[in-house]
């Protein structure tokens, strides 16, 4: 177990894959420097891998003052136990206050082993962390400058902010998209630390045989404007005009978990909970009731447009626009307005 | 040759089924107002027990943690053919986060024992987190393989299997004992079989048969109650029906790391979530005002 050490560095886990960094590594390295920057102590990111290169020097562009560098070829390819292995010896080491890790398919595998390792605390999918004051309701005791680890739960229904007083270090992972990607400082100088690396077959327990990696289609959280469409729609023929309209508009489509289930769309455009969280310049729900699971993954969009035929449909709640009508009928009104105007 | 699988599952509120009246006034989830049904990622992990056990033979034990009417989730595991059933229940394993919930969840996979492979589903839809599963297997000593969507064989003491990482697959094989946890991308789970479900309907945990015996013998003394679950219990038993009940101390569990004590994580507020948007601009489904719209949007820069 590790000790309470407020004087610890920030770290953030740089997750990367065949020598390409992930965003949301990159994303947490800007809410990390805010927040060390808070605390007055070093932003740091822990990085593992094979042939690493310059992938060090990118994380301290990105705000990153310290790097820990493991580069081993039995790191080559990402296995929960030989990664969590090398951290948590690390975390040992150097006794981090505050270790936040992407919520990937990686950050989720890896983070609650680590966790569990050190049997330190963990909150999963943050959307938000804050630096804060805590007092412990029952032994009314003081915790000045605690993560504060703010997530939704029971299926977005709630928010939940969560809190380590005691068992540090202080462990989230964070979902892909909700921090902003910090600003490049070319030349930027930092620290590079290699770290020892102790493996043996036993910490390699899988053996991967095949790999398959499809490159994403769609890159949602990249546009500027999205048209979604969900069950409101009806068919797949009738999709077409969510198409229509997205073309018209130069835009990404978009689809509610409904339209992915019903087979009108393919998941990698699912908005929502479980699928992409987005906040574009302009969204326009066309037949999306705007359940929670949805409205998770969209209400930060800077201006959201809605178009459903039922006036009731919670996602007027968090709409800057609104058409009551039919989608058949307002679509094709919007693309001829949008065509006469360019 | 056989595999014996253990399967982690858990009963949750059903939170697609959340409404206004399932809120309570501070924030809260009103956990009786919701109906409380198997986490579906846990019946993809059952499924694939059930598979492993069709396929290869051995045994199926699915083990729950939670208060006494999970009995009714563990009948239904029952149902789907599983050979053995165990509830953890104790007031004292109240409020544990995913730490301490692994922590007591390894324990009782240690005190069922003998065991090839470990299922969990991938998560549960009350928290969301997916840490129980990589959690457990730290705590055992296992790999893990999560986001298993496809057995691909079994053989030896080797498993290999498919699974969902995204951006994509993989193919992985390990060596057992492992810990998988299932995705719902796995083969739909098993209906309940008409011979499973007439025979095991009547399974019970002891805590169960304490009630029944209470309101069939109101007048009886205690000990003559206590001998009367004591008789049901082993009529159940010899049937094998009776729903293993477990607290803490049978599955040796060190109470420094279970419950509130036991967890790191504390929940600092709750807020339930509203909507922000106060009032929007309505345009009519007309032309003129959909013009309007879009001459609107051009001109602040969002479209255009």
């Amino acid at each position: 177990m590790s000790r309470v050490n407020p004087k610890g560095e920030v770290w953030v886990f740089a997750e990367q894959e065949e020598g390409h960094l992930h965003e949301v590594s990159l994303e947490l390295l800007s809410k990390g420097r805010q927040i060390a920057d808070r605390l007055g102590v070093p932003l740091a990111s822990c990085l593992l891998g094979s042939g690493l290169a310059k992938l060090p020097q990118t994380l301290i562009e990105h705000g990153a003052d310290k790097v820990y560098a493991a580069d081993d070829k039995l790191l080559a390819q990402y296995q929960a136990t030989s990664y969590s292995k090398v951290i948590a010896g690390l975390v040992e080491e150097r006794v981090p206050q505050i270790v936040v890790f992407g919520a990937t398919a990686v950050g989720r595998d890896l983070a609650p082993r680590v966790a569990s390792t050190l049997k330190a605390g963990l909150t999963a999918d943050c959307t938000d962390l804050e630096i804060g004051d805590h007092v412990e309701p029952a032994s009314k005791q003081e915790y000045k400058n605690l993560l504060l680890q703010v997530r939704p739960a029971f299926g977005g229904n709630i928010i939940a902010t969560i809190v380590n007083p005691e068992r540090w270090p202080q462990m989230a992972t964070v979902r892909e998209g909700v921090m902003v990607m910090p600003e490049v400082q070319k030349g930027r100088k930092g620290e590079v630390v290699k770290v020892p690396v102790k493996l043996t077959a036993l910490d390699l327990p899988l053996e991967i045989l095949e790999r398959h990696r499809a490159a994403k289609r769609v890159d949602l959280k990249k546009a500027r404007v999205i048209v979604a469409g969900g069950a409101g729609v009806g068919s797949k023929e009738n999709f077409r005009l969510i198409w229509d309209l997205a073309n018209a508009l130069g835009a990404a489509a978009g689809a509610s978990r409904a339209a992915v289930d019903n087979g009108w769309i393919d998941k990698d455009h699912q908005v929502g909970q479980t699928g992409t969280t987005v906040r574009p310049a302009l969204y326009i729900a066309v037949g999306i009731s705007g359940a929670v699971q949805h409205r998770a993954g969209m209400t930060d969009s800077a201006k959201i447009l809605a178009i459903n035929s039922d006036p009731q449909a919670p996602i007027f709640g968090v709409a800057h626009y609104g058409i009551v009508g039919d989608m058949n009928e307002v679509i094709p009104k919007l693309i001829q307005a949008i065509k006469a105007k360019q | 040759m056989a595999y014996n699988s253990v399967v982690l599952i858990k009963q949750v509120p059903d939170t697609k089924k959340i409404t206004v009246r399932a809120m309570n006034d501070d924030g809260t989830v009103n956990r009786s107002a919701l109906p409380a049904i198997f986490n579906p990622e846990d019946r993809y992990a059952l499924e694939a027990a059930l598979e492993v056990k069709e396929r290869h033979g051995g045994t199926v034990t699915a083990v729950t943690m939670g208060p006494p009417a999970a009995c009714e989730l563990l009948r239904e595991a029952l149902y789907m053919g599983t050979d053995r059933v165990i509830l953890i229940t104790d007031r004292r394993a109240a409020a544990s986060d995913t730490l301490a919930t692994s922590y007591i969840l390894a324990c009782a996979v240690r005190t069922v024992g003998n065991y090839d492979l470990v299922f969990c589903g991938r998560q549960a839809i009350d928290g969301d987190t997916a840490q129980v599963g990589p959690q457990c297997a730290e705590k055992l000593g296992l790999p893990q393989i999560s986001y298993v969507e496809e057995l691909v064989e079994l053989k030896g003491k080797t498993i290999t299997v498919r699974r969902d990482v995204g951006n994509g697959y993989e193919v992985v094989r390990c060596k057992m004992p492992a810990l998988l946890t299932v995705t719902d991308t796995f083969q739909e789970p098993r209906p309940f079989s008409a011979k499973a479900l007439m025979r095991s309907k009547h399974a019970r945990a002891k805590l169960e048969l304490e009630k029944e015996v209470a309101a069939a013998l109101p007048g009886a003394d205690d000990k003559a109650k206590a001998a009367e679950v004591a008789k049901r219990a082993a009529a159940l038993e010899a049937k094998k029906l009776l729903i293993g009940q477990w607290t803490l101390d049978d599955i040796k569990a060190d109470l420094a790391w279970c419950g509130r004590d036991g967890s790191p994580t504390k929940v600092k507020r709750i807020q339930s979530v509203v909507l922000k948007g106060s009032g929007y601009v309505e345009y009519k489904n007309t032309e003129a005002d959909i013009t309007k719209l879009v001459h609107q949007l051009i001109d602040d820069h969002t479209i255009g």
